[in-house]
């Protein structure tokens, strides 16, 4: 009897609720590619320049997280990145203090002028991560971290009153440091990345490079490449993201060759060849760091900041928070996260997101 | 000084960032970072995905509002002149992409059609700010979908309004000042003087003085372009006495010189377009396109969209604090709707399924009786059937009996037709023959047959029996 009776649809998406909107104007627009035959100049470019000067007066925000096990040298690198003391080394803890016993997530802002650039840089340390003996599930805090900047960044855009500019404080980067084994990636890397490649960007990095020969490097990068391969893990710059030929020819190249970054930091100067060096000093010579020859610094510096910085952000913004919000909104029920007066609990953000619904 | 929190407990172990303003640490570089070339990286990426710029001209029919697009964008955009029997305000809008050295910019240009040809003109600012709105309701649906793409979303937001004042000399119409306070809170609204080459220039000071004042008295709030920037504040500002420009528009061109001018051509003289000293047309493009293009786009969007949505949302019943000044409660009200909204598909569902088992009830009592009917009419068919059987079978009894008794006699009539040979009297026998004869056809036509053994033969029963 009931097979005659129409279904009814419960998913009632936010948008259902909105009331229907007023009809659109009855002529519809026809975009008509006008021949520039224009018989002069009208001065549309100058729109580069006004973009230009306005962002630089609002100034950019960039956070990156570092993540990998103490001693790799992250601070230091991310210190030679911006050639700053952004971040404080671990060497400087007081043997008294105890190592943590959870991996905890320090944010440190700074802010950084160049070129008449203002850059808000926050670099988010995670000392504990890897250091205990039973490692399960410690890259757990860190995704909630990084999913409780997506919730705010959301409860933010969903206000009614918002603000002009609503604080950035999402993710953009991740740098993930591996172990120069020599050999191969080690499991505790490999499930980080697999759990944490679908929320943020991770570009892996090769630290403390300068234990191994180039032939070394070269092997132990090609092996790292195809075991992330196999593994499913899609690192920034992930192809499915390539918009154009010109992107993906390029970003093909930094993915196959280049990829994961052997690098090493340092913020000390020598003097070589006459002139001052970035490097460190071994009884057998000066490592260089910013000689292409002897790591592969330059080459991560080029790429996140002076290339990719703001294609970083881009991604965080456009895919990862997106992704976030459809799921957190769809979860919800189509309703928008946030407490309610009549005592609705709503599920708490996820530690461990449930795979995507796709 | 750096601000770090260091907190044992697992739940919240992450420490609190600064925002910028609460005292973040300028930290000094020790070299080259390159980190400049950000404005660059991110104006790359705008060109990739190209600008849009939306601008709408209100104005009286015959003021030159197509003339002016095109005399501002140098070229010619196809359209015919109106006329002025449109029974009310319409709309056209037409996009367009142009391109100029690298940069690719998809415009819009939404005209008035009719605006001020009516007798009654008091609704001829509705289908203006209905349209407006309209394109703000189509971001913010898109803004509020789920699975979203803003960022390859074609702006249809009015960015720039034009509004075109007719060159009477005296002061505003009050159709103008009814339009522009209705259209000053939902789009950055700009005053031309069109047809500026009617008024001379001493009455073009008074009619430019005559009109602010009115603007102001009104209280209509005109764009402003913006003197936050250095760069542009001092241009912006000698800008902004000059509002509202006094425009003309003209794509014929004539050789002056060496060069070839946009001009209008009288009698008397030549009005030169971009000569500054005839008319305000090279400020008008300066403002609009080249220094303030994106402060319109931006005021357009953080300013007039926001508002937009703010009165949307709360409208729709959403507050976002509630009256303990807690944060943000969408949940409860989200709840309520939703909670209205099924309900009444439930009831709706309800009403169907009764509907439709009153039919299929309905429907069953037709067929019941339709098969009654037929029932009934199998049973008196049959009844015939019988009656007919019958009558038939007590026919053929009855012939039966005649088909015996005939026998009988004839068995008879042989033995006595053998007696009577032994006796010798064929012809009495003949006789009596013929006498049995007319005595059976006789109880034969009348129907009865009393004489026991002696059964008249009937031709045709005999006929009957041989078969």
């Amino acid at each position: 009897m009931s097979k005659g009776l129409p279904e009814t649809r419960t998913d009632a998406a936010m948008s259902e609720l909105v009331p229907e909107p007023r009809p659109k104007p009855a002529v519809p627009m026809k975009p008509v590619s006008i021949n520039p035959n224009l018989l002069g100049y009208i001065g549309i470019d100058t729109i580069i320049e006004q973009m230009r000067k306005k962002t630089m007066k609002t100034g950019f925000d960039f956070n990156i997280m570092v993540v990998g096990q103490s001693g790799l040298g992250k601070s230091t690198l991310v210190n030679t990145l911006f050639k700053s003391q952004v971040s404080r080394k671990a060497s400087s803890w007081n043997r008294e203090e105890k190592i943590p016993k959870t991996v905890e997530i320090k944010a440190i802002g700074h802010v950084i002028e160049e070129g008449g650039v203002k850059m808000k840089l926050t670099v988010i340390d995670t000392p504990g991560f890897g250091d205990q003996i039973n490692n399960e599930n410690c890259w757990e805090p860190i995704e909630k971290y990084i999913n409780e900047q997506y919730e705010k960044f959301l409860k933010e855009e969903v206000n009614i009153a918002r603000k002009k500019r609503i604080p950035d404080t999402r993710v953009h980067c991740c740098l993930y440091f591996i172990s120069p084994t020599g050999h191969s990636l080690r499991p505790l890397d490999l499930e980080f990345m697999k759990h944490l490649s679908k929320v943020v960007n991770i570009i892996p990095v090769i630290a403390k490079a300068d234990t191994m020969t180039l032939e070394e490097k070269s092997e132990f990068k090609q092996r790292v490449r195809k075991e992330l391969e196999v593994n499913g893990i899609e690192f920034y710059p992930q192809k499915e993201f390539d918009e154009d030929l010109e992107d993906k020819t390029e970003n093909d190249k930094i993915r196959q060759e280049s990829m994961p970054f052997a690098v090493v930091g340092s913020d000390k100067e020598y003097q070589v060849n006459g002139k001052r060096v970035l490097g460190r000093k071994t009884p057998w010579g000066i490592i260089e760091v910013e000689n292409l020859n002897h790591c592969e610094f330059a080459l991560l510096r080029d790429f996140v900041i002076r290339t990719h910085l703001q294609d970083l952000k881009e991604v965080t913004h456009n895919i990862h928070y997106e992704t976030y919000r459809a799921k957190r909104l769809n979860d919800n029920g189509g309703l928008p996260p946030g407490e309610g007066l009549l005592g609705i609990v709503l599920p708490p953000v996820p530690a461990t997101p449930c795979p995507t619904a796709e | 000084m750096e601000a770090e929190a260091n907190s044992g407990s697992p739940e919240d172990s992450w420490a609190f960032i600064q925002r910028p303003g609460e005292g973040c640490r300028t930290v000094p570089l020790a070299g080259h970072v390159g980190f400049d070339s950000l404005p660059d990286q991110l104006v790359n990426q705008s060109i990739s995905q190209g600008f849009c710029f939306n601008i709408l001209c209100v104005g009286e029919t015959g003021l030159g509002k197509s003339t002016l697009m095109d005399t501002l964008f140098n070229t010619k955009f196809e359209g015919e002149p109106a006329t002025h029997t449109q029974p009310g305000v319409q709309l056209q809008s037409n996009t367009y992409d142009l391109q100029e050295s690298n940069v690719g910019l998809k415009l819009t240009i939404v005209s008035t059609v009719g605006f001020g040809d009516q007798i009654n003109k008091e609704d001829s600012y509705r289908p203006i700010v209905e349209f407006i709105d309209a394109q703000f309701e189509a971001y913010l649906q898109e803004e509020l979908k789920i699975r979203r793409l803003l960022h390859n979303y074609h702006d249809s937001r009015i960015h720039a309004c034009l509004y075109f004042i007719a060159p009477t000399g005296h002061s505003l119409k009050s159709l103008d000042l009814v339009t522009m306070k209705k259209l000053d809170s939902k789009v950055n609204v700009i005053p031309i003087i069109a047809k500026s080459d009617a008024i001379s220039k001493s009455e073009l000071t008074k009619f430019k003085i005559k009109i602010t004042s009115e603007l102001v008295s009104n209280g209509v709030q005109i764009y402003q372009f913006p003197m936050d920037d250095e760069a542009v504040a001092e241009v912006n500002g000698t800008m902004n006495a000059h509002l509202p420009f006094a425009v003309i528009g003209s794509t014929e061109e004539l050789k002056i010189g060496n060069k070839m001018v946009k001009v209008r051509q009288y009698p008397w003289g030549t009005v030169q377009v971009e000569n500054e000293a005839h008319c305000d047309f090279v400020k008008l493009r300066e403002m609009l396109i080249r220094v303030n293009m994106e402060d319109l786009r931006e005021q357009t969007h953080s300013r007039h969209y926001e508002l937009y949505r703010r009165c949307k949302l709360e409208e729709m019943g959403f507050k976002d604090t509630d009256p303990d000044s807690k944060p943000f409660s969408l949940q409860e009200t989200y709840e309520a709707k939703r909670n209205e909204f099924l309900g009444e598909l439930q009831k709706k569902e309800e009403e169907m399924r009764q509907m439709f088992v009153q039919r299929v009830k309905e429907k069953e009592a037709e067929l019941k009786e339709a098969e009654k009917e037929l029932h009934e009419k199998f049973d008196r068919l049959k009844k015939l059937h019988q009656d007919e059987k019958k009558k038939l079978e007590d026919k053929k009894k009855s012939l039966d009996d005649e088909v015996n008794a005939f026998k009988q006699r004839k068995t008879a009539a042989e033995l006595l037709q053998s007696q009577g040979s032994q006796a010798g009297g064929s012809q009495t026998l003949k006789r009596d023959k013929e006498k049995k004869k007319t005595r059976e056809e006789k109880s034969i036509s009348d129907g009865t047959c009393t004489t026991p053994g002696k059964h008249p033969v009937v031709p045709c029963a005999l006929v009957v029996c041989a078969v």
